[in-house]
């Protein structure tokens, strides 16, 4: 009968063995998300831009040599019935070199809306070079009932760009996200003001 | 070999099964669970063919006739979960139930109760995931690929059971597998080394393997969804900055070793089949090994395959092209070595052999339009079309399922000690291998001409191949009740088998007496090299 428990005792090993690939591999899914994250930074796949980027305009040192030029695409995601479009379609910038462009935004419904715009850069190699050192993208919008709104963007141009991107599309997307605002935000922000007629 | 009755043997388990149907609940013993399985899959198989007919009813002519757009979606998406989760998987691990202990020498499965478990899992599953279909707003109906936002944002309330339905499902295959590589790793007979293990048995290890390293994936994946439907979180939902392109990734990095999963343990199945039939060793055995490992490894590196469209970087394009390409290389070894195998054998034509037959030539054909697939360029053309149902049924219904089907023939002697009616076997092979070409061949073309996947209704160009496809689904879906009866038949009057029920079948199993004793090698057998399959 020792056979036999030194065969049990070789299943148990196994078993532990396998458990622990399930584990490992459960830990790897949890992994996966931030990775997927990070590589898509790292390589500027799938056209995400960074958050804030801080820049010294003092040692702004604008390529003369080069102008590229950026287009901007605004649309809104389905059931967001928001106006929303760039205040002019494109510009042509010097990499290293601030500009600001502003964006206009108007709630044309009668109830208090949030917004969350979402950026995208094509082509993805660009996304890395693409720096926002201010953008309404960072934060979501609360607009009144009919209120309307400049929203601003500011932005350089690395001086690494690949020499081979002449031309930049810098997407927005504006998600309606009033209603998975928590309801603490809800209660606190999105009051009313008492109708004053 | 006769049975040998040792003093010594004092278990519990050595007076055969116990009476009633509590036998079933309680059951340890690995052939019971095979059994359970195997029915299981079966009425699964059933209920999936179902709904496939009113998939292709409604699809029988242009514009609307039987059923809403809406429930048409349910229908595509429990056709997809129950065929894959429901039928096909049980199915193999249902054979791997009845087989691998017997293949071995073990005496059972190294973990007889969590067995148990891993089976009564799966009615509970299912029955919750089948409930949705009757509940208000409907059952899932995003597709069995359940894309989000669609699966999250967009699907109906009833998308938390399926979440919970896929989590149990994945709990049985991970037990499941568990239990089958403990048992081939820990419980073979003195002799049986690796290398002369049957190839049912070397697929169904690297199978379990690749369930293991999955399942998990296709867990966090659901269990991300879920907190993105009812917590909050933005994993999947661009607007809170999370990204739907990554589930398509998760997904697939499940999905494709998925795709594998339930066709390896075939590999294995038709290996034997053929062997037995053209009376000779199975040509190149350790090739074969090799080529089920090397598909195994490939799977993890080809995912985003399914996701041309979705927009790749070009190095991304090209490695995912060349990498799936190269699954062709093994799986062309494969099919030579059968193909050698059979190269002037003595071959016979039993219902076992047709099927297996028809295994190899079909699946080839489903191989071939995977390769078509794998073409970037190409697929943009094909993405989402008739193409992919074709290529994907192609390998699935003559592939795993055909291989299935001639197991259930092979083997059933040995389960049951009795022997099917062979002109019924016939006559359920031919039909269901006509029905399943008229049903599946012409999808290729209306595929090519541009008609999508999942749609209900369809432009006018694409009425008479879709009428013919319709024809061929019912055909076959009407001849697997002659499969039924056959097994009901072979079980209550078929003529009694021989131990050794084939001429030229290899291997320890059919060194037992047929039917196989309740409780089969408690004590370890002698391997020999007549019984060795390579």
């Amino acid at each position: 009968m020792s056979a036999q428990n030194s065969q049990q005792a070789n299943i148990n090993k196994t078993v532990k063995k396998l458990c622990l690939i399930v584990v490992g591999m459960v830990c790897f899914v949890a992994a996966l998300v931030p990775l997927y994250d990070l590589f898509c930074e790292i390589t500027g796949l799938n056209g995400k831009t960074g958050g804030p980027y801080t820049f010294d305009e003092a040692k702004a040192a604008p390529d003369r040599s080069r102008l590229i030029r950026v287009n901007f695409l605004t649309n809104t995601n389905e059931g967001m019935v928001w106006k929303f479009w760039p205040e002019k379609g494109a510009v042509r910038v010097n990499p290293g070199a601030a500009n600001t462009v502003s964006f206009y935004v108007k709630n044309t419904t009668d109830r208090v809306m949030v917004g969350q715009a979402i950026p995208s850069v094509v082509p993805g190699a660009a996304a890395e070079f693409f720096h926002k050192t201010e953008c309404f993208c960072f934060e979501q919008q609360i607009l009144q009932p009919g209120e309307e709104m400049e929203m601003p963007m500011r932005f350089i141009v690395g001086h690494e760009l690949p020499k081979n991107i002449r031309s930049i599309n810098l997407s927005y997307a504006l998600f309606d996200v009033t209603d998975s605002v928590t309801v603490a935000q809800t209660e606190s922000a999105l009051t009313v003001p008492a109708a004053g007629g | 070999m006769s049975e040998v009755i040792h003093a010594d043997h004092h278990d519990d388990h050595d007076h055969g099964p116990e009476k009633g149907l509590l036998r079933w609940l309680y059951t340890t013993n690995h052939k019971d669970i095979g059994t359970l399985y195997l029915w299981f899959s079966f009425a699964m198989f059933l209920v999936g063919g179902v709904l496939a007919l009113v998939i292709r009813a409604e699809l029988f002519q242009p514009g609307l006739q039987f059923v809403e757009p809406e429930f048409f979606n349910q229908m595509t998406t429990n056709h997809g979960l129950i065929m894959v989760f429901g039928a096909i998987m049980p199915a193999f691990v249902g054979l791997a139930n009845w087989l691998i202990p017997m293949q071995v020498g073990a005496p059972d499965m190294a973990l007889p109760r969590m067995n148990n478990l891993s089976f009564w899992i799966l009615p509970f599953a299912f029955g919750m995931m089948i409930s949705t279909l009757f509940m208000e707003g409907g059952g899932p109906n995003f597709g069995w690929t359940f894309y989000a936002p669609l699966s999250t944002t967009y699907a109906p309330d009833s998308v938390t059971y399926f979440i919970f339905a896929v989590h149990l499902m994945g709990a049985s295959s991970i037990m499941g597998s568990i239990n089958i590589i403990a048992t081939i790793l820990n419980m073979r007979a003195p002799g049986m080394t690796l290398m002369k293990m049957p190839l049912f048995v070397w697929t169904w290890l690297i199978t379990a393997y690749l369930l293991i390293a999955v399942m998990p994936v296709l867990a966090g994946a659901v269990t991300m969804m879920l907190f993105d439907i009812h917590f909050n979180t933005s994993f999947f939902n661009a607007a809170g900055g999370g990204d739907p392109v990554m589930f398509q990734h998760i997904f697939w990095f499940f999905g494709h070793p998925e795709v594998y999963i339930m066709i390896l343990p075939a590999f294995g199945i038709v290996s034997h089949i053929i062997a037995t039939f053209a009376r000779k060793p199975l040509f190149g055995y350790s090739s074969m090994v090799y080529a089920v490992a090397s598909i195994a490894f490939l799977s993890f590196i080809v995912w985003a395959h399914h996701m041309f469209t979705v927009g790749m970087p070009l190095a991304g394009q090209l490695f995912f092209m060349y990498s799936t390409m190269l699954i062709a290389v093994p799986t062309g070894v494969k099919v030579f070595n059968w193909i050698a195998t059979m190269w002037r054998g003595s071959m016979t034509f039993e219902t076992p052999m047709l099927f297996a037959i028809a295994f190899v030539v079909l699946f080839t054909m489903g191989g071939f339009s995977g390769l078509m697939l794998a073409i970037t360029p190409v697929d943009y053309q094909y993405h989402d079309t008739y193409f992919v149902v074709a290529h994907f049924h192609y390998v699935l219904v003559p592939g795993a399922l055909f291989s299935i089907i001639a197991a259930v023939y092979f083997w059933i002697p040995k389960w049951t000690g009795k022997m099917y009616n062979e002109s019924l076997g016939k006559l359920h092979f031919w039909l269901s291998f006509i029905g399943v070409n008229i049903t599946f061949f012409p999808q290729h073309f209306s595929g090519l001409a541009g008609m999508p996947r999942r749609i209900p209704d369809y432009a006018l160009q694409f009425a008479d191949f879709n009428m013919l496809s319709s024809i061929g689904a019912f055909i076959f879906g009407f001849s697997q009740l002659v499969f039924l009866y056959v097994l009901i038949h072979t079980i209550r009057s078929g003529k009694p088998a021989e131990g050794r029920a084939w001429e030229g079948a290899k291997g320890l199993e059919w060194t037992l007496p047929s039917p196989a004793p309740y409780h089969s090698f408690t004590h370890p057998p002698k391997v020999t090299d007549a019984e060795v399959q390579g």
